[in-house]
């Protein structure tokens, strides 16, 4: 049957379906297209469309796991899942969910891990630009309402706890060409990602801290997230732990409950 | 104002610095805007940086007018939002699809233009100037397959989308030139007939020999200088039609941003040669 005497809507069932499968397996109004030689630039064009934006949006995995391995890796997951959203930098959400239940994966148990901080890392970049907290903004409040107070977090900041993998250590390595060489110490590490201004910036944090930014981020007051801290770490600094979190940017207002 | 425009550079990120602050003459710049659909962050502020210096015109590839289904609306949106944000000088997409039940496939497809692939497209390509609240400029796409069950010719086809949607058009000179080697059509004639009064926009672009088919089989590659037949063309077309916003587009292989500073100076020349005779 010719592609014209289709409706419309037939035809683009055919040839979408076409494109991610083998030739002989074309639906019949679309037969004698994929038949042509010229058919395999709309594939390849599909597939590497695909994979280049896994791999600009994964440079930490791509690193780790060389790029014949990852383009291999990235088809693999595309054929599943092409792009539900126009904007390629979306791509890739379920990725990291992916590389956990993918068997040639399973010898590197941190893969997934990695992958997520660079979707953190995406989602840090292309987030909503916000005021960064300043130190004397807590000397404004009175010293008795500060365990009501409420700290926002700053859009683009992202954080993550690794329990069982130094994640964000071998993340760093792969993102950063001027990072540490040397051992890396075998044990669960945090991330915090933030933008306070221009580029992504990011550096280790503790259990605490995460937990800390979790309660935040739920609207709990801040003697709530503290205890949150301690629950996570009964020796935690909580004031360090606060400058720390302002000078990374990762905070962006703090207010009073109404 | 679109009637000013001579000649612009498709802008990569690599180059944001040196196209903010190159001074040539009439310099404008086209993105598109599916990589600054964000809430904020750098890539707006390079974006935002770059308007305060140089026109600004947004190219569409994900808005599949030609799907046999109504543009996403939560698009429309995003993108109705970074134009007001922006104030493009020109607003431009491709007549070809790519999303289709929920699922987006980085390219430009093709179809049969039927009858009811126009009634189709036209329909949204109406609903996305109401929702941009923008005229757009439709491309014609470059073609690798030879496509039974054509109604329309591709050039009637865009000139009767125009005359019911009121939409402009974008002539990509070297999707002509691509499409006539792989379907045998004849480039000089497309482009002589190729309506006039509707074209908003040119585009220029390099090509490759497919690595397999080689000379057989073009690719928009969109990674090498543009070719000198393609020039041919070009100038065949600012002769009958007179000066029109013309952009060269690279994507891949990406040059010094001087060498494509150089290349889009060739076009400028040519634009501003006939208003220099007018004026």
């Amino acid at each position: 049957m010719r592609a014209g005497c289709v409706p419309l809507a037939q035809f683009q069932d055919a040839f979408s379906r076409a494109l991610l499968a083998e030739p002989a397996e074309a639906d019949e109004c679309v037969a004698a297209l994929a038949a042509q030689p010229a058919f395999a630039v709309y594939r390849n064009t599909v597939m590497k469309g695909c994979v280049d934006a896994l791999e600009a949006n994964f440079p930490a995995v791509a690193r780790l796991v060389g790029e014949e391995w990852f383009r291999a890796a990235a088809a693999v997951y595309a054929r599943a899942e092409l792009p539900a959203e126009p904007s390629l930098l979306a791509y890739g959400g379920s990725f990291p969910a992916f590389l956990a239940r993918f068997e040639p994966a399973a010898a590197l148990p941190y893969l997934p891990e990695v992958a997520r901080l660079d979707r953190l890392w995406t989602e840090s970049h292309a987030a909503a630009d916000g005021p960064v907290l300043d130190r004397s903004a807590f000397a404004r409040l009175a010293p008795e309402s500060l365990g009501d107070a409420v700290l926002e977090s700053h859009p683009a900041a992202r954080w993550a706890w690794f329990d069982a993998t130094p994640a964000f250590t071998i993340w760093s390595r792969n993102r950063d060409e001027a990072a540490a060489e040397g051992e890396i110490d075998w044990r669960g590490e945090g991330a915090l990602l933030t933008r306070p201004v221009g580029a992504v910036r990011w550096l280790a944090v503790d259990a605490a801290a995460c937990r800390f930014l979790d309660a935040c981020a739920l609207g709990a007051p801040l003697s709530l997230a503290l205890e949150s801290a301690l629950e996570a770490d009964a020796n935690a600094n909580l004031v360090r732990l606060v400058n720390a979190l302002l000078d990374a940017g990762a905070l962006a207002r703090i207010r009073l409950p109404d | 104002m679109a009637a000013t425009l001579t000649a612009g550079l498709g802008l990569k990120p690599a180059h944001y610095a040196e196209a903010r602050d190159c001074a040539a003459h009439g310099l404008w710049l086209e993105v598109h805007p599916e990589n600054y659909l964000v809430a904020g962050g750098p890539r707006l502020a390079w974006l935002e940086a770059i308007r305060e210096r140089h026109p600004v015109s947004l190219h569409g590839v994900a808005l599949s007018l030609a799907a046999d289904a109504a543009p996403d609306a939560a698009h429309l949106r995003r993108l109705r939002a970074l134009a007001d944000r922006i104030e493009p000088a020109l607003v431009s997409e491709h007549l070809a699809w790519s999303a289709w039940r929920g699922a987006y496939r980085p390219d430009l497809l093709p179809f049969p233009r039927t009858g009811e692939a126009l009634g189709r497209v036209c329909a949204n390509v109406s609903a996305a100037q109401d929702a941009l609240g923008r005229r757009l400029a439709i491309e014609n796409p470059s073609h690798y397959l030879a496509l039974d069950g054509h109604e329309w010719g591709e050039i009637d086809f865009l000139a009767e989308l125009s005359r019911r949607t009121g939409c402009g058009l974008l002539l990509d000179v070297n999707n002509v030139f691509v499409s006539a080697a792989n379907l045998g059509f004849d480039a000089a004639g497309y482009v002589d007939t190729f309506p006039a009064d509707a074209v908003l926009e040119v585009h220029l672009a390099g090509h490759s020999r497919d690595p397999a088919l080689g000379e057989r089989l073009l690719v928009d590659s969109h990674d090498a200088p543009v070719s000198e037949p393609v020039w041919a063309l070009y100038e065949r077309l600012v002769a009958r039609i007179g000066p029109r916003p013309t952009l060269i587009e690279r994507d891949d292989r990406l040059p010094a941003f001087d060498e494509l500073l150089a290349e889009r100076s060739r076009a400028h020349a040519l634009l501003d040669a006939p208003l220099a005779r007018a004026a």
